[in-house]
């Protein structure tokens, strides 16, 4: 009898995520992506300037109806997140111990995962922290609520591919915002993963758009574009700076890098804020 | 005149599996009560016994509380609130699993028809213990008072909305980092043990939630133990003020949600269609069984005669009948003795010289059931005016003024809920600063949200259930 010859596994395409769908760059082109110690992982698709409008278009057409959900069904959504990710935590776990091992790598995962519990929560709560009745001088009544402000560019952080990415990306469209987010240059792999969890989440398509590639080739037509309406530069790295006077040009809202601690597992509204506008309504009151 | 011919509709029963009997819920456990006294729970819409529950007795209340303490000092009040909040998760989860299931179960014990367990209070439950879930991580952004547990909540629940009246109780209080022992009312223990069923399923700590059946007896021992650290009650005024008195000198802390008779004005630039259907879902709704009902409508005199008129014919339509029968708009009255209390009431409306009316409505003859009832003729003295009648009978008086409707909708000890109907902004908002109730509704009646805040002015209680405000009852 022969012997059974050794079963070949089936590999995974790395491909970039948006408007719902799994292209590969349009630019044709893609990056090895190597762990820590030079072994090749795989290739990531090198997303281009095309594949940002892209992303934004879809961003853009997501915006009316993510926005338009009760905050209800988006916290249903990002709950649904979190068991999505529950049920691929060994694959999570194995791409994010590249360089940082095992053990460590599985408690990044359930901190990943918590925090999409945490944002999911407060998708009906923030209306209520952040927004009120005005008690005006006159006879009217005047209340204040947020809104999302619209498409937001997130520059995830390069050095934690993935609590670091959840930690961006979940607090900018528990809100109602819609996003794209350009990965770790680095580590792009948690992030190909997470969108595909995303993907079965009943998140709606165009909701979460992900690229993966050069920071510096992304992010400047990012910052530029001008149907986005917010930057989050927390992995724009020395471009900062550069990026957040792109963006003045049509007064996009950023939030600066700042110093982060992703192990925080109460990080409370600082990163839902700064992609919030704040509508007031009057009315009068009177016979 | 028959427009539509209606074939049955009846959701199945087979959904669902009563035991004969029923065993108290306490650390995590179904335990044999010390107690022998047993209560029969009947389905109202054929009085057909449903289960025996135990009416559990001081020793097993006793032990209940035993059981509630000790979760909370060894594991729940440790428990980080992101760890609390995610069993909070879990529990929405089953109940959306099993929403069906609860829906036929709550219908069979309670009477209320399956289209209002189905559409109302399952989805209303499975979001209540969702969005308090969402809270327990978060309790420092919320604005409250305090931010640490109270202990061990006696809580105790009617029977007009026994699982959605669970879940307003248990959600926040557990959210908070509070256990719990939980009696619910004597005519409606099954979703409550059910609900039991679905702790066990979560893998919630044993004695977090404690449920203990009973009648009047039992919720006087769970709300007179000395270990519960917060009552929460939802019932009648009278029992309400009971206990307020029972508390009086004490450090527990106490919230009320008691009666209520809501008035519900119509100005005579309303949009007569929809008021109509707001009146009607205002007064009908779960029999009529809501503290929030609105009891009272307000109605503008210019339009009175031509709004009954289309009232009527509206009224005449409703479906009464089998609660499970989907098509079914007005179920059972939920126990023989409400019955007997509507009819105590109408009749005195009848007697005080108000006039009564019901269209053709031929009522089964198995179970308990009273038609939809408008009185006309009615001033504020009568007692259909006063008295909270908690049954499907709405008593109509006119007004020529808004400072008229006001006065009129303010005449009341209660101030739970109010409605307002115009189609100018300016007058609804005028109106609604002037009332004296905690919950108005404009141009809709009787909407309900876990993110919205509940709860009376004067006698219809203290304390707010729902929203940022609900978690304030149980943080110190």
């Amino acid at each position: 009898m022969a012997d059974i010859p050794p079963r070949i596994a089936v590999r995974r395409t790395y491909k970039l995520y948006v408007g719902g769908a799994f292209p590969r760059s349009e630019s044709g082109r893609s990056y090895p992506v190597t762990s820590a110690s030079g072994v090749h992982l795989g290739n990531a698709a090198l997303a281009s300037r095309k594949d940002v409008r892209d992303a934004v278009a879809a961003a853009r057409k997501a915006f009316p109806g993510w926005s338009g959900r009760t905050a209800y069904n988006r916290g249903q959504i990002l709950y649904r997140v979190a068991e999505m990710m529950e049920g691929r935590r060994e694959q999570f776990a194995a791409e994010v111990a590249e360089g940082v091992g095992k053990a460590k790598a599985h408690t990044l995962v359930s901190s990943a995962i918590d925090r999409w519990v945490y944002y999911a929560g407060w998708a009906d709560k923030l209306g209520q922290v952040l927004g009120g009745a005005n008690p005006v001088s006159g006879p009217y009544f005047n209340v204040s609520e947020p809104e999302p402000t619209g498409v937001v560019g997130v520059l995830a952080p390069g050095g934690s591919s993935l609590l670091g990415l959840v930690s961006v990306l979940a607090p900018v469209i528990t809100s109602g915002n819609t996003a794209v987010l350009v990965a770790s240059e680095r580590a792009p792999l948690p992030a190909v993963t997470l969108a595909e969890a995303l993907a079965t989440s009943d998140l709606p398509a165009g909701v979460a758009n992900v690229l993966t590639g050069r920071v510096a080739e992304l992010a400047a037509p990012l910052a530029g574009h001008a149907d986005v309406n917010a930057l989050d530069l927390t992995g724009a790295g020395d471009l900062a700076t550069g990026l957040e006077e792109l963006a003045a040009t049509t007064l996009k809202r950023v939030l600066r890098p700042g110093h982060d601690d992703w192990s925080d597992p109460d990080p409370g509204l600082s990163r839902v804020r700064p992609f919030l506008e704040t509508k007031t309504v009057w009315h009068p009151i009177g016979l | 005149m028959e427009i539509f011919e209606y074939a049955p509709a009846p959701e199945s029963r087979a959904i669902v599996s009563i035991r004969p009997s029923y065993d108290l819920f306490i650390d995590g456990e179904f335990v044999e009560a010390k107690s022998d006294e047993r209560i029969v729970t009947v389905n109202p819409a054929d009085e057909e016994p449903l289960a025996e529950v135990a009416a559990a007795g001081d020793a097993d209340v006793e032990r209940a509380f035993a059981a509630a303490r000790r979760a909370y000092e060894r594991v729940w009040s440790a428990l980080p609130g992101a760890e609390r909040g995610k069993y909070l998760f879990r529990i929405a989860r089953i109940i959306q699993e099993r929403a069906r299931e609860l829906a036929v179960l709550e219908s069979l014990d309670n009477g209320k028809p399956i289209k209002e367990t189905r559409d109302v209070d399952l989805p209303l439950v499975a979001a209540h213990f969702f969005y308090y879930a969402g809270w327990a991580d978060k309790l420092a952004h919320a604005g409250t008072a305090g931010t640490r547990p109270l202990g061990v909540a006696a809580q105790v629940i009617p029977w007009n909305f026994p699982l959605l009246m669970l879940a307003w109780k248990v959600a926040p209080a557990l959210a908070t980092g509070n256990t719990v022992v939980l009696k619910p009312a004597e005519t409606t223990p099954l979703t409550a043990l059910a609900f039991a069923e679905i702790c066990q399923e979560a893998g919630l700590p044993p004695g977090v939630v404690n449920i203990v059946t009973g009648a009047g007896d039992t919720g006087r021992a769970v709300v007179a133990h000395p270990e519960a650290d917060k009552i929460a009650f939802t019932g009648s005024t009278e029992v309400g003020r009971q206990i307020a008195r029972a508390v009086a000198g004490t450090d527990k802390r106490l919230t009320l949600e008691l009666g209520g008779k809501g008035a519900n004005i119509v100005y005579d630039d309303a949009a007569i269609d929809q008021a109509v259907e707001g009146i009607v879902t205002g007064i009908f709704f779960n029999q009529g069984h809501v503290c929030c009902a609105g009891s009272r409508l307000l109605v503008q005199e210019s339009i009175a005669e031509e709004l009954l008129e289309r009232l009527r014919a509206r009224i005449s339509l409703l479906r009464l009948g089998d609660p499970l029968d989907k098509n079914t708009d007005i179920g059972a009255i939920n126990s023989a003795a409400q019955l007997a209390r509507i009819r105590e009431l109408t009749l005195a409306g009848e007697s005080e010289g108000a006039t009564g009316w019901s269209p053709a409505c031929p009522l089964p003859e198995r179970g308990y059931w009273f038609p939809p009832t408008v009185f006309t003729g009615v001033t504020q003295a009568h007692r259909i005016a006063r008295e909270e009648i908690f049954g499907p009978v709405l008593s109509v008086l006119t007004f020529r003024t808004p400072d008229e409707a006001v006065a009129k909708a303010n005449n009341t000890p209660y101030g739970l809920s109010a409605g307002v109907w115009t189609e100018k902004g300016s007058l609804m908002l005028w109106t609604a600063s002037r009332l004296r109730a905690g919950v108005v509704w404009s141009n809709t009646f009787n909407v309900f949200d876990p993110a919205s805040p509940f709860g009376g002015y004067k006698e219809s209680g203290y304390g707010r259930e729902g929203g940022r405000h609900g978690l304030e009852a149980y943080l110190g």
